[in-house]
């Protein structure tokens, strides 16, 4: 089953005089539980394309459906809920609210959310479990390192138990070791509990943990292949 | 979004910059102090002045001669000697004037008094018995003049304590002559000090028999007032009437525009000083509602500034599903809820204000000036400084709930 098809996805900006393209027609499908990188020099439109994926943007044209959704026609509030309901996002710069908790910043979503309010302590305690942090559940953002601040964000982006995780340049600001501990935990929430991932990097190495890589070009669909020697779960850097 | 996480969420938006958000409010709180402290002090003002005019008694009525001028070219308003003896003989007649209690003529005048070498300017109030009575006076040395006195026409004063002080200095006055208006006068009484901040100031006054005053010192027929008691305060009213229809009888009038004589009851004089009083009040309060206006100008600002110092926030909470709604009443809130405290620490910081100024007044002007708390002014000035949240914070609110997500998360 896909969980996202689009087709001849179109994203245009005008300034008033002239128009600027960023997405010129791309088509593609993605499958419920596949972990799918897109790769793209800067100005490739990868930014752009991840946007509209992830319900943040409209497109100018084309058609967009989200676990069989029509979304090319949602109102903004009921995108907003739609984000919330079924998309986790994972920040190239964190994100993380100044001067709030771990616990605060991971029961973020559900603020927003249906959840009722007695289970979002138990629901954000065991997403930031499963990523290794539950001794740091009190401390501040000021306190944590890179990695730990980027493990919180995917603690916050797993605590609505979303069906698709898109991840922009999740490593971007990381050093190497703290990447792979990212990239080996993002990978085990696809392999272990299924979650359909979609990544945008222009690292190779970060891209090939994925099954499948989309290469764009100048707003357009350069290449899409399978991963042939596909980097595993380094459980090493997982505590 | 539930309320509770609204406000919240919006608390915790105030307490991330404590030092920003107390700033401010300082318009705010200026503003919501100074009206708390106008309205409060006015209040006092006003409980001041018509706890004196009621001191004389609410069944009090005052005959004045002339009516009240219509224009500046009613020059025959004046009848200044329109009261005579006939209009007493007239109003004592318990057919004309059912409710009467008691009736008192009173002249008033200015004159110079001399003790030995000492002289001092008084000003000379002839009046009855009465006097004593009405006005609440209690002599500290020595007796009130009596009705035989009034009857006699006898040389005998009661003096205020001003004129004790300047004439006598230390020395007992009982019993000894003065000279006013080159007349002897035997003291009978002393009056104890009144204070200052009396509407009625009996300190530099010398009392004496109307009689005595007409006839061998100013040599008039005519009187400055006449003062009234009925027997309740219900029959004041009626009494009025009754007096405005005897003297119209005794004077020939038969159109009341023509009246030569103004019947003013207590409570004339109460609700003119008060619609004066809280005139003036409301004026100061129109001119510290500018302070207000100017400080919610102020929220708007800083609250404008804030919307673009967390557009990365407002980017995050829209990505992961904050709806226009929830931002928007977020910072909605947030400026409501700094109004409002600014609004709670002003009507605090006034009425503790209007409370020492109260203290201060009372015991350094000797009047018993009362301290007010001004519950439609906390009430006015809550409701107010919300207002100005809602009002001045809607516009960023609306800039905030307005921005896309990328937009919000690109920014740096």
């Amino acid at each position: 089953m896909n969980i996202i098809e689009v087709k001849n996805l179109k994203k245009a900006y005008h300034d008033g005089v002239t128009e600027t393209v960023a997405l010129s027609g791309v088509s593609f499908s993605v499958r419920k539980g596949e972990f799918v990188a897109i790769m793209g020099p800067s100005g490739s439109g990868k930014s752009t394309l991840l946007h509209l994926l992830g319900l943040l943007d409209i497109p100018t044209s084309g058609h967009y459906s989200f676990n069989g959704k029509t979304v090319t026609s949602y109102s903004s509030d009921d995108l907003a809920r739609l984000r919330n309901k079924e998309i986790g996002f994972v920040f190239q710069s964190f994100n993380l609210l100044a001067r709030t908790t771990v616990l605060e910043n991971v029961k973020l979503p559900l603020v927003y959310s249906e959840v009722p309010e007695h289970e979002w302590n138990e629901r954000a305690t065991k997403a930031i479990e499963a990523v290794g942090l539950g001794h740091r559940i009190g401390h501040y953002q000021a306190e944590l390192s890179g990695g730990e601040r980027q493990r919180v964000a995917i603690a916050r982006a797993l605590v609505t138990d979303p069906e698709v995780i898109f991840a922009d340049e999740p490593t971007g600001n990381l050093d190497s070791k703290s990447g792979k501990n990212v990239m080996s935990i993002i990978q085990k929430l696809n392999q272990i509990d299924g979650k359909t991932v979609v990544l945008i990097t222009h690292e190779t190495s970060t891209a090939e943990h994925a099954e499948r890589i989309i290469r764009l070009m100048d707003g357009e669909i350069e290449s899409d292949t399978k991963v042939k020697n596909r980097l595993s779960v380094d459980d090493e850097y997982v505590k | 979004m539930n309320i509770r996480h609204t406000f919240k969420t919006s608390f915790t938006g105030l307490t991330t910059n404590r030092s920003r958000s107390a700033l401010t409010i300082l318009g705010i709180v200026i503003g919501i102090t100074a009206i708390m402290l106008v309205i409060s002090l006015g209040g006092g003002a006003q409980a001041l002045i018509l706890g004196q005019v009621q001191g004389l008694g609410t069944n009090t009525i005052a005959i004045i001669p002339g009516r009240e001028p219509t224009g500046p070219s009613d020059v025959s308003a004046l009848y200044s000697d329109s009261l005579k003896q006939k209009d007493i003989i007239a109003l004592q007649n318990k057919a004309n004037v059912p409710g009467l209690k008691s009736i008192m003529p009173t002249v008033f005048s200015g004159g110079t008094s001399a003790y030995d070498v000492n002289a001092y300017q008084v000003s000379i109030f002839g009046a009855t018995e009465h006097l004593a009575d009405i006005f609440d006076l209690h002599p500290d040395r020595g007796e009130f003049f009596t009705m035989d006195d009034v009857l006699s026409r006898n040389d005998v004063t009661v003096i205020g304590s001003k004129v004790v002080e300047h004439l006598f200095g230390n020395d007992n006055p009982i019993g000894q002559k003065i000279k006013i208006k080159g007349r002897n006068f035997k003291v009978v009484g002393t009056l104890p000090s009144t204070g200052g901040g009396s509407l009625f100031n009996f300190d530099n006054m010398t009392l004496m028999p109307y009689t005595t005053a007409q006839d061998y010192l100013l040599g008039i027929k005519y009187f400055s007032r006449i003062i009234i008691q009925t027997q309740t305060d219900e029959q004041v009213p009626s009494a009025s009437a009754d007096i405005a229809q005897t003297l119209r009888d005794s004077h020939n009038i038969t159109d009341p525009a023509k009246d030569d004589f103004t019947v003013q009851t207590q409570q004339d004089l109460a609700n003119r000083l008060g619609t004066i009083t809280s005139a003036l009040t409301w004026f100061l309060v129109a001119v510290a509602s500018i302070a207000l206006f100017v400080g919610g100008v102020g929220i708007m600002n800083i609250m404008l500034v804030s919307v673009t110092e967390r557009t990365r926030e407002i980017g995050l909470r829209k990505a992961l599903g904050a709806t226009d709604r929830d931002i928007l009443s977020q910072f909605l809130l947030e400026a409501v809820l700094l109004t409002a405290i600014g609004g709670l620490v002003g009507i605090i910081l006034g009425a503790s204000l209007a409370f020492i100024i109260a203290i201060g007044l009372s015991k350094g002007l000797g009047v018993n000036w009362q301290f007010i708390f001004p519950w439609s002014g906390a009430i006015l000035g809550l409701g107010v400084s919300a207002l100005i949240g809602l009002v001045f914070g809607g516009y960023p609110a609306k800039q905030a709930a307005k921005k896309s997500p990328i937009e919000a998360l690109r920014y740096e």
